[in-house]
């Protein structure tokens, strides 16, 4: 809830500069899965959530965590260590590759 | 709404689908599905991200000799992007190795120094990532993050020369309006080392095939750095630095490199590492825009199998055909030069005469005496991928 709330507000904030480019971005819809909300609101602040099943099939979990760890330690991404494995289960089990 | 009229195209090989569907399918089929969307400005193009914006040209808009601005790719890493108000638009121009630094506006750009033009192809580092084997992250491109454009604008050098540059100036650093969403995140910077910034072939460049910049190219002055892959080609330029120390910035010292000693191409001295060094020029590579693989032909009928070759600015020596399993080669003609750093045309007969399977494989060669490679060169980012195409063509 709270990470949901934080990612809305931040998109909000943002205004119109980047509109245009966001337009429909919300027809994307994640697989069901537990923390998938979680997942929505942590990725979506940066990017739109076609990325997600983009890489899916090159990811698996060990790629996926290489890409949580990037996004929070190259990029920024208010993610904790509690909410990274809550992520890397979601992606795991919805969006990747191999077992 | 352009939205509504989105498609969804899977690139089943072998399926026959219909000649528009047809047409946007690279020649060696994207492993992932192709989704189309439209920027404003822009037309239907295949959408490998909403946002940040990231748009690739279909193939049937690479067969044109100047990719035109509707159809020209789309790339951006950060999800910041304002529209810029040209009158208040302001480049600075500063750093550490700048005797005088100035502040320039759009008419100064326009009327205060030598306006030049040229011809180049500006190629994504990661087009073709998608069709990389074993398969990497990052945006799945397929051919089409590149294209063919005329540039004019004004050399880097005069506008640094103004500025006055310091003997010991070793980059010079790029900072466009784009911006991060999160301040955590790293700012799009780069950088280029300084005898690449004072190579006559470096623009500021205002206009695209004789129009102003579209917005989504980098309106309303963005770089252009012939041979060099697009990551230098810096959208949207609001502040040049001049500097007497390597820039550490993410997408310098973190991003855009591939490991020591794999690849050709141009040194970027001041940012190599042990284990690896930034990608800077274009390799050799062609494209085949007139037919995809599963494409039928009639017994006997003139068929002409035609593409683009281009590289990192040697210009283009050759382009040669098998249709032997490679096997031999034979020479295709070749189109206008349009200058070094723009792709040629190509085009070869084929014999058509026997119904069966033809498969055709083309290799191009550059002035520089190099070729394109039959084996891909794996990387961990996926750049690079210049290795022979073919297509798969049957004659009945």
């Amino acid at each position: 809830m709270r990470g949901a709330l934080a990612g809305a507000v931040l998109l909000a904030a943002l205004g119109g500069a980047w509109a245009p480019a966001m337009a429909d971005e919300d027809a994307i819809q994640l697989r069901d899965g537990s923390w998938r909300d979680l997942v929505a609101a942590r990725c979506a602040i940066c990017h739109s959530l076609d990325y997600l099943p983009s890489n899916a099939p090159v990811l698996d979990r060990a790629g996926w965590q290489k890409v949580i760890q990037k996004m929070r330690e190259r990029f920024g991404a208010p993610i904790t260590d509690e909410e990274s494995q809550e992520i890397l289960d979601y992606l795991t089990a919805s969006y990747a590759s191999k077992p | 709404m352009p939205s509504r009229r989105d498609l969804l195209l899977a690139t089943a090989g072998g399926v026959l689908l219909g000649s528009t569907a047809r047409s946007l399918l690279a020649a060696d089929a994207a492993p992932v599905a192709e989704e189309l969307g439209q920027l404003p400005g822009k037309k239907l193009l295949i959408r490998r991200s909403w946002r940040p914006p990231n748009y690739e040209t279909p193939l049937a808009d690479l067969v044109p000799a100047y990719t035109s601005n509707d159809a020209f790719f789309v790339r951006y890493h950060l999800s910041v992007i304002p529209e810029i108000d040209t009158d208040t638009w302001r480049l600075k121009i500063g750093g550490a190795g700048a005797q005088k630094p100035l502040m320039l506006t759009l008419r100064d750009l326009r009327h205060d120094f030598k306006r030049v033009t040229l011809v180049a192809v500006n190629q994504c580092s990661g087009n073709r990532r998608g069709l990389f084997k074993p398969r990497v992250p990052g945006v799945q491109w397929g051919n089409g993050a590149m294209g063919n454009a005329e540039w004019t604008g004004v050399r880097l050098r005069d506008v640094l020369n103004r500025a006055g540059v310091a003997g010991d100036a070793v980059e010079v650093v790029f900072n466009g309006a784009d911006a991060p969403v999160l301040p955590s995140t790293p700012d799009f910077l780069k950088s280029l080392p300084i005898e690449r910034a004072l190579d006559e072939n470096t623009l500021i460049a205002f206009e695209m095939n004789g129009h102003a910049l579209p917005h989504w190219n980098g309106a309303p002055a963005r770089l252009v750095v012939p041979g060099w892959t697009g990551t230098y080609w810096v959208k949207h330029l609001t502040e040049i630095r001049v500097e007497t120390a390597p820039f550490d910035g993410f997408w310098m010292a973190g991003a855009y490199r591939v490991p020591i000693g794999l690849f050709p191409g141009a040194a970027f001295k001041t940012q190599e590492t042990a284990q690896n060094t930034p990608i800077t020029e274009i390799l050799v590579n062609s494209l085949i825009t007139s037919h995809v693989s599963g494409a039928r032909l009639k017994t006997g009928s003139k068929v002409e199998v035609a593409g683009k070759a281009w590289d990192g600015g040697a210009g283009i020596a050759a382009v040669e055909v098998s249709t032997d399993g490679r096997q031999n080669w034979r020479p295709s003609t070749l189109g206008r030069d349009l200058g070094r750093f723009a792709w040629r045309e190509f085009r070869y007969r084929l014999d058509t005469q026997k119904p069966g399977a033809l498969v055709v494989a083309v290799r191009a060669r550059s002035l520089g005496g190099a070729t394109q490679p039959e084996k891909l060169t794996f990387n961990p980012a996926g750049y690079h991928d210049n290795i022979v195409q073919t297509v798969a063509l049957e004659i009945a």
